[in-house]
């Protein structure tokens, strides 16, 4: 994928018009190389997962262009459903729909979206399940399951509507360290599968590892951007130095 | 303690209860009477069964609709659900009968046949008020998460609350209607004031008649309870199987 992003802005206005407006993306342009993985890295509050929503066909900026492949995100929600159903994203937590199981919700997006059959849905759902070994889950509630095979459920729940591309914001922020590994090792599986993706974290190890480029996003814009190795050879910015030190030492 | 054994303690007791406070009554009870007239009761009880299945129906209409009119981007969809929901909770059914029938169905020319809908349509719009807050407070507790990831794997906006918001909703819900139904099912009892001959009107006129009050009253209670006992008994049921459905 080709991402272009140009002159981005996402500015949120408070309805009652009591708090001045805040701007949460301010200007922000990006142009990367055709890659398979973009990484999108920086300080909380720095516009990394409102970037993601966009890109997700979640929110509407408020102006400036993206595009992927040289195709132009719509702006009029009936468009934006069709692109939605062409990509799947990932939140932090409370992706699964508590009163369904794992299963059930595997099924819905298949189902209800895709318009397969039943058994056409659970045909495609087996092997994945059982390949990420999650099989032994799949008539569980997500309150029976574990933070790790929750998100874990949400990511095949995301994968096996073969989406074009992948937004996960944060997936592993919400979990303890053993879980935060069995769901990064599954997103390095992706990574081997060829499944294209955008990823924000925190986890600047697992970053280098997974990314072909990463952006580093603080106050609204991109602060610096490049090819994975370059990023964390080239510490010239204070802030991506300062960011480093704090999420490398953490 | 086995729960059987408690339920007959605290009914037994009850019973005791009831029975010393009658037996010092000294009362002459004069059941035949009432008796002679037991066709009366059962049609009203009929009527009040009918008329509650109705009300059941038509209210939780409209507390669905106000309760999405409450929750309403346009302005005026949302003050229109409010003004009707804290119009009606602070008034009396009493009076909203009487407007209802002897101003707005006289000025509409309704004609004597038409109390039971205009019964219905007031008892439904005053439960409905009820009902509308209760819906409302089920769909806000559903977090904003769930629609996020409903938006995200394509749903659309009534799929997202057929399949995601309402399934959750319900279960929250669901106690409060209940406790509604069984205030629904005995403000019904009020619809006498315009005239319709359901139970509570019933046992006024074989009272009326017979001079028998408790004999009158009492087949009143009895015939309520028979009505909000299943009532309660199906609201713990369906709540148990949805609390094992989001287990």
């Amino acid at each position: 994928m080709i991402l272009s992003i140009n002159g981005l802005v996402q500015r949120f206005t408070d309805p009652g018009g009591r708090r001045p407006p805040t701007t949460v993306l301010d200007g922000l342009n990006i142009a990367t190389g055709d890659i398979q993985a973009l990484v999108l890295v920086g300080p909380s509050g720095g516009g990394k997962s409102t970037l993601l929503r966009i890109l997700a066909g979640l929110d509407v900026p408020t102006s400036g262009t993206v595009a992927f492949d040289g195709v132009p995100l719509p702006r009029d929600e009936r468009d934006l459903l069709a692109y939605r159903r062409t990509v799947a994203t990932v939140f932090q937590a409370y992706n699964l729909f508590p009163h369904l199981t794992a299963m059930q919700n595997l099924l819905l997006p298949l189902v209800h979206v895709h318009k397969l059959t039943e058994s056409q849905a659970l045909e495609r759902i087996r092997e994945p399940l059982e390949r990420f070994g999650l099989t032994a889950h799949a008539d569980k509630r997500p309150a029976e399951l574990s933070g790790g095979q929750k998100q874990r459920i949400a990511i095949l729940r995301a994968l096996v509507v073969q989406p074009s591309r992948l937004f996960l914001d944060e997936p592993t922020s919400a979990l303890d360290p053993e879980m935060t590994g069995e769901v990064l090792e599954m997103i390095g599986e992706l990574k081997a599968l060829g499944t294209q993706f955008v990823l924000v974290t925190h986890e600047m190890g697992f970053a280098r590892k997974v990314a072909d480029e990463i952006a580093f996003i603080a106050d609204g814009r991109v602060g610096a951007h490049g090819p994975t190795a370059d990023f964390f050879d080239r510490r010239t910015d204070p802030r991506i130095r300062l960011f480093l030190e704090r999420t490398l030492h953490a | 303690m086995p729960r059987w054994f408690a339920y007959t303690l605290v009914l037994a007791l009850l019973a005791a209860g009831g029975a010393w406070a009658f037996a010092s009554l000294d009362m002459n009870w004069n059941w035949d009477v009432v008796w002679e007239y037991r066709g009366v009761f059962w049609r009203g009880w009929w009527m009040t069964v009918a008329l509650s299945v109705a009300s059941l129906l038509a209210s939780s209409l409209f507390g669905i609709v106000a309760a999405v009119m409450l929750r309403s981007r346009f302005t005026l969809a949302q003050a229109a659900a409010r003004v009707y929901v804290e119009l009606i909770r602070g008034t009396p059914l009493l009076v909203q009968l009487l407007i209802g029938w002897y101003v707005i169905a006289a000025a509409l020319h309704m004609g004597t046949d038409q109390r039971y809908l205009v019964g219905i349509l007031v008892l439904s719009l005053f439960s409905g008020a009820y009902m509308a807050e209760i819906f409302r407070g089920g769909l806000d507790a559903i977090p904003r998460t769930q629609l996020d990831s409903a938006r995200a794997i394509g749903l659309t906006p009534g799929q997202s609350l057929w399949l995601v918001v309402l399934p959750q909703a319900v279960r929250i819900v669901l106690p409060a209607v209940a406790g509604q139904l069984v205030s629904l099912v005995k403000d019904s009892s009020l619809l006498s004031v315009i005239s319709i001959a359901e139970f509570t009107f019933s046992a006024r006129n074989v009272n009326s008649a017979t001079y028998s009050t408790l004999e009158s009253y009492l087949p009143l209670a009895v015939g309520y309870l028979a009505l909000t006992l299943p009532l309660s008994g199906l609201s713990r049921w369906l709540e148990h199987r949805f609390r094992y459905e989001a287990a």
